[in-house]
């Protein structure tokens, strides 16, 4: 295979995907030439625009809804369904067969991903896809058009990598590669978006970064999507003579973003219209919701507060423009109460998210967060996580002893919501305040990031890096993994026998990193698949290879669902039991892979990670 | 086509009536802005403003060119869709209220805004600020600028501008599948 040309960054995200490029050849240091992808798509029947933002929607059309010819591309086009804009577009008015959100899907362990079951609420005839499907044809919708852009640099020979939530556990990372690779992706990495964020800044500043942080820095990265948040701790150290980046912690999957924030306030006005004896069916509801959107981002981008108000219009659906159109106002108040302080209020540090227990029923959608809170998830993140820096190597500013929470030093922005400066002052105001209660200096911004196509650029700057043109970020897993083991002892009626947690793979494993335990062994029975529950800690740093946890408190440990491995009866008999070890390596690609080996022979099995609990 | 031969030209009335008149105008309004040739074109035949027939029966009369409809079509489903422009257009204002207009105004002002923004790239002709004096010297653009009121003697020209101009510098109209019909402004829209 030839030497890549490109180092090709692709951010795979809830509601937009985009591509962005750094020239390897061209570059050298800290001066790169690089560039975004204008994304060729459908916007209508028939129509192709490019644009850099691809929306991460899919539309599958009725066999009689369209003409022929009205999904062709510049390429050789699939016939069945169609993403992008003219999904979303589409889609709105037909909510039937649209999939949105596949990859809060690839992240629900409660969900079979590979099961053709989205969209969720499709009459029966729909052919629906898997959250894996879905996936994958965004991200082959990518590589088309680059190599549409770019036929003289086939997107198979490029370095590709692919961002991922740094919350998502090793199933959805696995299935991330696994619908990678069934787009035609090859030499590809996975990358945390909120590094990927932090990349960007790097490459944005053109080498200043070293000036812009200090030894002792510990950077806060929030990211704060269309339908996630994503927190990253990352430690600034000095190792002989130059500056070494270290992500040290990374937050919990929460599925909160500015979606949420526009669908708030469509409720809120709709309320008000509703009040008025006007009640809107769901295509004004849609357009309602777009008309917020507008007003919300007039009204949180008016620093001086000098707008009291934004007319909202919901045009009529005939052609009857005039007298149909319903009109009201959204107020600077109401924006105010429902977004700053409704996602971002002012709490205490102390202050955690509420969460309620789940009825069995929520398994059905998708669990989004509870709390909308954001300051709160983020109060969460860094009182779990005040001890992170405390074992770090050659890290010089430890925390003040009676912290109750980690200090960060800098915070970097990430994401369309922080297009409104008034939110990101209102999170870093709320966060100087935390530490000037305890006595710290306050936070700084690092500015300079493109909230909306960071983390694109972040990560095809990454590949370059990679290639041992900058500073990386190091690392490693972000998470113990533990298996659950029942305890031996005498059965008590009534009792579930305890259960005790037994860690397979320990934090902070780096890429090419291997773990065999050879402490613990388990007996597979030859054709039946065995069951274990799993479970990850972005806590314990401390636990070795093989620690077995009789105890813990609750929010150490997350269950991630169920893994299994299946022997294979060659040359077995059914029934018949194999003693294996448990080997855990963290791959190149950015994924953990756990094997079952046989302690006689040299046989081998993958562990699946994504298993449907329920069958 | 049937206007470069005369005996056509004969059948049709030398006066074109209102309505022929306002089907032009936007036939013309849209090619102008659609494509810099014939936007060159009929900047040309203003500032010829010669009566055609009468001065030069005899030479030879450069053909004009048809603009092909597509990008003007193209350009009225955008307006239509992101603006609602023919909507609006064709309603009859007299029955409604001022503030019913407004309303409905904001929803094809934003939407001809974003039109404009995302499939032209618009740029004044002149960088100055209104009412700054400029000198315009011998062999300036006359199809970017248009010389008003005591247009007297030889370059160069002093003068104020009055209005910067606009010109698109780039028009970026979707590509479109081989069989689309651009003649459908707006689908038909039936709910089951």
């Amino acid at each position: 295979m030839s030497t890549p040309r490109y180092a090709i960054g692709v951010d795979l995200g809830t509601t937009h995907c985009a591509l962005a490029w750094v020239d390897l050849e061209a570059s050298d240091g800290d001066a790169t030439r690089h560039g975004v992808l204008q994304v060729p798509q459908l916007t209508g029947s028939g129509q192709v625009e490019a644009s850099t933002l691809l929306p991460s929607f899919l539309y599958l059309p009725h066999a009689d809804e369209l003409a022929p010819g009205d999904l062709d591309l510049p390429w050789p086009s699939p016939h069945d369904y169609a993403v992008g804009e003219m999904a979303r577009a589409r889609g709105a008015t037909t909510p039937i067969r649209l999939v949105s959100s596949a990859k809060s899907w690839l992240c629900h362990a409660g969900a079979d991903r590979r099961a053709a079951m989205l969209p969720s609420d499709a009459p029966p005839e729909v052919q629906r896809v898997s959250p894996l499907e879905a996936s994958t044809r965004y991200l082959s919708h990518l590589r088309c058009a680059w190599d549409h852009t770019y036929p003289e640099a086939p997107f198979a020979q490029q370095d590709v990598t692919v961002t991922i939530p740094a919350s998502f556990d090793p199933a959805a990372r696995e299935l991330t590669v696994e619908a990678a690779k069934a787009a035609g992706y090859q030499n590809l990495t996975l990358l945390e978006e909120p590094q990927a964020a932090l990349y960007n800044w790097i490459q944005h500043s053109g080498g200043k970064w070293r000036r812009d942080v200090q030894p002792g820095d510990v950077i806060l990265v929030i990211d704060v999507g269309g339908g996630t948040s994503d927190f990253s701790l990352i430690a600034v150290l000095e190792h002989e003579g130059t500056l070494e980046l270290h992500r040290i912690a990374v937050g919990e999957h929460i599925l909160l973003g500015g979606d949420n924030m526009d669908l708030t306030l469509a409720h809120l006005v709709a309320r008000k219209l509703a009040a008025a004896g006007t009640t809107l069916d769901p295509w004004q509801m849609r357009a309602l919701g777009y008309a917020c959107r507008g007003a919300k981002e007039s009204l949180l981008a008016d620093d001086h507060g000098e707008l009291a108000a934004q007319p909202i219009v919901v045009p009529s659906r005939g052609s009857k423009l005039i007298g149909g159109a319903i009109r009201t106002e959204l107020t600077a108040d109401e924006v105010r109460t429902t977004i700053v302080e409704g996602f971002f209020p002012d709490v205490p540090v102390s202050n955690r998210p509420a969460s309620r227990v789940r009825g069995g029923l929520t398994q059905i959608g998708l669990p989004y967060a509870q709390d909308a809170g954001v300051t709160r998830h983020l109060a969460a993140l860094l009182g779990r996580q005040v001890d992170a820096t405390a074992e770090l190597a050659g890290f010089v500013r430890a925390n003040a002893p009676d912290a109750t929470f980690l200090h960060p030093s800098a915070v970097l922005f990430n994401g369309g919501v922080f297009k409104s400066t008034l939110l990101a002052e209102r999170t870093l105001g709320t966060l100087n305040g935390w530490l000037a209660a305890e006595g710290a200096a306050p936070a700084r911004v690092l500015a300079g990031a493109d909230l909306d196509l960071a983390v694109a650029r972040g990560a095809a700057y990454y590949g370059y890096v990679r290639r041992g043109h900058g500073v990386r970020i190091r690392g490693g897993t972000a998470r113990a993994y533990y298996v659950a083991i029942e305890s031996a002892m005498p059965a008590i009626p009534g009792m579930e026998p305890p259960m005790q947690a037994l860690c397979v793979a320990p934090f902070g494993m780096e890429e090419g990193a291997e773990a065999e335990l050879a402490s613990q062994q388990f007996g597979l029975v030859v054709g039946e698949p065995i069951q274990l529950r799993f479970f990850g800690s972005s806590v314990r740093r401390q636990d070795p290879l093989g620690t077995l946890l009789d105890y813990w408190q609750a929010d150490e440990l997350q269950e991630l669902g169920e893994i299994r491995a299946t022997l294979p009866p060659e040359g077995r008999r059914d029934g018949d039991v194999v003693q294996v070890r448990l080997r855990a390596v963290a791959t190149d690609t950015g994924t953990l892979e756990l094997t079952a080996v046989a302690i006689d022979g040299d046989g081998h099995w993958k562990i699946e990670f994504d298993v449907r609990t329920n069958g | 086509m049937s206007n470069t031969t005369p005996g056509n030209r004969d059948k049709r009335s030398p006066q074109p009536s209102l309505l022929q008149r306002i089907r032009l105008a936007f036939s013309a309004f849209f090619s102008i802005l659609s494509s810099p040739t014939v936007a060159a074109r009929v900047d040309r035949l203003h500032r010829d403003d010669v009566p055609a027939p009468a001065a030069a029966p005899v030479a030879p009369v450069a053909p004009l060119r048809q603009a092909a409809p597509d990008a003007a079509l193209q350009l009225l489903a955008l307006l239509q869709r992101d603006a609602r422009l023919i909507d609006f257009t064709q309603e009859d204002l007299a029955s409604y209220a001022d503030a019913d207009i407004g309303a409905a105004a904001r929803i094809v002002h934003e939407g001809c805004r974003k039109v404009l923004r995302e499939h032209f790239t618009i740029t004044p002709v002149r960088p100055e600020a209104e009412g700054s004096r400029i000198s315009l010297d011998a062999g300036f653009d006359a199809g970017a600028v248009r010389l008003t009121g005591n247009v007297v003697g030889s370059a160069p020209f002093k003068g104020s501008i009055s209005h910067r101009g606009w010109r698109a510098t780039e028009v970026r109209l979707p590509k479109l599948a081989a069989s689309h019909d651009v003649t459908v402004l707006a689908q038909a829209e039936v709910e089951l």
